[in-house]
């Protein structure tokens, strides 16, 4: 079948939420990809729906990951892509839970969740009910704390190295010879939109003192490039 | 060391003795062993503990995250354009497909067009990475099985792509070539003509290694037959790329949701009969020259095409060095983009291109800045390995470093 239009996979999402008993709460369409939002204890039901439906045939799980919002009250999302190699299409299904809260795992949906799931509770400490075999997977024999988790920091907690006199690898914490340097470059590109902290409303920019003040904390719309200077004219 | 030492430990710990039946014939013994992770046949640092029924492999568990290295939580902390080199890293044979995954991730959010000579360039290394890929897998899968000759004569044709590499880039393995919005710099007109002339000679090369290893009585008897896989197998396990193909399904993404312009080229998708790993090992074979026959109509229309190869768009491409010298906006640009860098539009796009192991596909999460939120790399040499379990139940053990070599598995991208 042909590539998917973005009206093919509105139709796809309103059928699938027509279809899933409540199970999928709403399907959206974005940069040309269909996502389902999904209860997550009935996930498993949904999962074997769309493997199993004529219409839809997703015959292919492609991959489980989370993502970790730490500001949420659920605040994993744990997110499924499925392929239909028979229709061509690509379906995103996302579940939220959170730290104490396991999700029903996809194996019996599909085999291949196992190492997935498995990466998933390596990584941020989700966990997958009834999985057959939930390890940890990519991380040191041993390791403690969840990689990938906003709250764990990028240099870690422990390092390795070998130590002669003991002839063996040891752990140590984290010495870091150098400061591990961090630089805010989140300055705004066109201007900033945003008062600058104690300023007063008509604070002017260092350096910027011709450009516009800032009106009540706020710049104003941008002004239109002043005209170029008029050309001199052939004969003068 | 100590790991090592522990693992021995578990594993004479685990010698499990049945006694024979009531007649007390003989004690078999079930033993574990270690596969790796220093092993020649492993591709890298896998340790596979076998459970051996005598010669018959009976459970093979993979230990993988030996060469784990974070990935994808260093990418959290790096802007876009730092994150490219980290690409190169994963799968390290065919270092660009693996850019061009990220980069149409970040061209889908950002929404930048690619200028059609860059977006040719893209083709041509995709293509030469392929080659690269099976280059090393097909004549390391003839190693595994014993014949040392071919990965010599491949590593001879790789070493000469690897210099086109760096002709282009600078760099023999780590390209950092592909940038959102096209490539980082234009093709020298000599090298597409040394590029012709060596698409004139390959063909010849390859045909020697082929009437090494495919019709050879021992490489037939170590693959044929050997981890055969369903298509309904194929389909559970998630596998993609040749691994789908040799068991005779047809689906290539540069066919089937074609990107780059690929529906614009003329090539064919080979695939296989019976799912084993000599459909595999003739799959990776005739991929190659259609690779090359993609190369050749790449090199045809790059001669035809001039015209910039990288986005004109300052916001997410560097301006030109000349520029630099004269327009100030250009250099505030520049400067922009080498320390703040662009910022992507917040939403979350999945981006896959037919990688030479299968789909290798970026799950990009931006939220408005100047980093990406999560980067999730789904390889595909995760999902085959996986299927190592049950691919190797009821073989001999010869055959794990069979089965594996046909896997085509690089653990760079498998641990990420």
């Amino acid at each position: 079948m042909s590539v998917a239009t973005i009206e093919d996979l509105e139709a796809l999402g309103q059928s699938i939420v027509a279809n899933s008993v409540g199970a999928v709460a709403a399907a959206h369409v974005a940069y040309g990809e269909l996502t389902l939002i999904v209860q997550t204890h009935r996930i498993v039901d949904v999962l074997i729906l769309l493997r199993d439906h004529p219409d839809y045939r997703f015959n292919q799980m492609i991959d489980i990951c989370g993502v970790d919002y730490p500001d949420r009250a659920e605040r994993f999302d744990v997110v499924y892509h499925l392929l239909s190699t028979s229709k061509n299409r690509r379906v995103r299904l996302k579940v939220a839970t959170d730290e104490d809260t396991p999700v029903p795992s996809a194996v019996p949906a599909y085999p291949n969740a196992d190492w997935f799931e498995r990466e998933a509770f390596d990584m941020y400490g989700i966990f997958f009910e009834n999985h057959p075999d939930l390890r940890r997977i990519l991380t040191d024999y041993g390791f403690h704390g969840y990689p990938l988790r906003k709250d764990f920091p990028m240099t870690g907690y422990v390092e390795v190295r070998w130590d002669e006199a003991l002839k063996r690898v040891i752990y140590e914490p984290v010495k870091l010879p150098a400061e591990y340097r961090s630089f805010d470059f989140l300055s705004p590109w066109e201007g900033a939109r945003y008062a600058l902290p104690g300023q007063g409303s008509t604070y002017v920019l260092p350096g910027d003192e011709k450009g516009a003040p800032i009106a009540g904390g706020k710049l104003a719309a941008p002004q239109p490039p002043p005209a170029p200077p008029p050309k001199p004219s052939a004969g003068s | 060391m100590a790991e090592t030492e522990t693992a021995v430990a578990i594993a004479q710990a685990d010698h499990e003795v049945i006694e024979g039946a009531a007649t007390g014939e003989t004690k078999v013994r079930k033993f574990n062993l270690n596969f790796g992770p220093q092993h020649p046949a492993a591709h890298g640092v896998l340790r596979l503990v076998l459970e051996l029924d005598g010669e018959v492999v009976e459970r093979v568990d993979p230990h993988i995250g030996l060469l784990h290295r974070g990935t994808e939580k260093l990418m959290e902390a790096r802007t876009y354009l730092q994150n490219i080199p980290y690409f190169d890293r994963l799968d390290y044979v065919a270092p660009m497909n693996q850019e061009h995954a990220f980069c149409l991730a970040i061209e889908q959010l950002v929404g930048v067009d690619v200028p059609i000579r860059g977006s040719l360039i893209r083709v041509l290394f995709c293509e030469i990475g392929r080659i690269l890929n099976h280059l090393l897998n097909v004549t390391t899968q003839a190693m595994d099985v014993g014949a040392l000759t071919p990965p010599l004569w491949g590593f001879e044709e790789r070493e000469k792509l690897m210099v086109f590499y760096e002709r282009a880039c600078g760099a023999r393995l780590h390209a950092n070539y592909f940038r959102p919005g096209g490539v980082h710099q234009d093709l020298p007109p000599e090298l597409i003509e040394d590029m012709l002339t060596w698409c004139a000679e390959f063909p010849k090369r390859l045909n020697d290694v082929e009437r090494l290893v495919t019709g050879n009585r021992i490489f037939k008897q170590r693959n044929v037959d050997i981890g055969v896989v369903s298509k309904e197998q194929a389909y559970a396990w998630g596998f993609t790329g040749v691994m789908l193909r040799g068991s005779g399904v047809a689906w290539d993404l540069r066919k089937s949701q074609p990107y780059e312009g690929y529906e614009n080229f003329e090539f064919d998708v080979p695939i296989g009969l019976n799912g084993d790993c000599y459909d595999r090992y003739l799959c990776r074979v005739e991929e190659m020259k259609q690779s090359l026959s993609i190369m050749l109509q790449c090199l045809d229309r790059l001669k035809k095409t001039p015209g910039p190869v990288l986005t004109e768009d300052g916001k997410v491409a560097p301006p030109r060095r000349g520029e630099m010298k004269r327009s100030m906006e250009a250099l505030i640009h520049h400067f922009k983009l080498y320390t703040e860098g662009f910022h992507v539009p917040a939403g979350d796009v999945y981006a896959k291109v037919e990688a030479p192991k299968g789909e290798f596909g970026v799950y990009l999460v931006a939220d408005g800045t100047n980093k990406p939120y999560r980067c999730k790399i789904r390889a595909p040499g995760f999902a085959h390995l996986q299927a190592m379990d049950w691919m190797n139940r009821g073989h001999m053990i010869a055959d794990v470093a069979a089965i594996l070599g046909s896997l085509d598995i690089v653990f760079g991208e498998v641990d990420r």
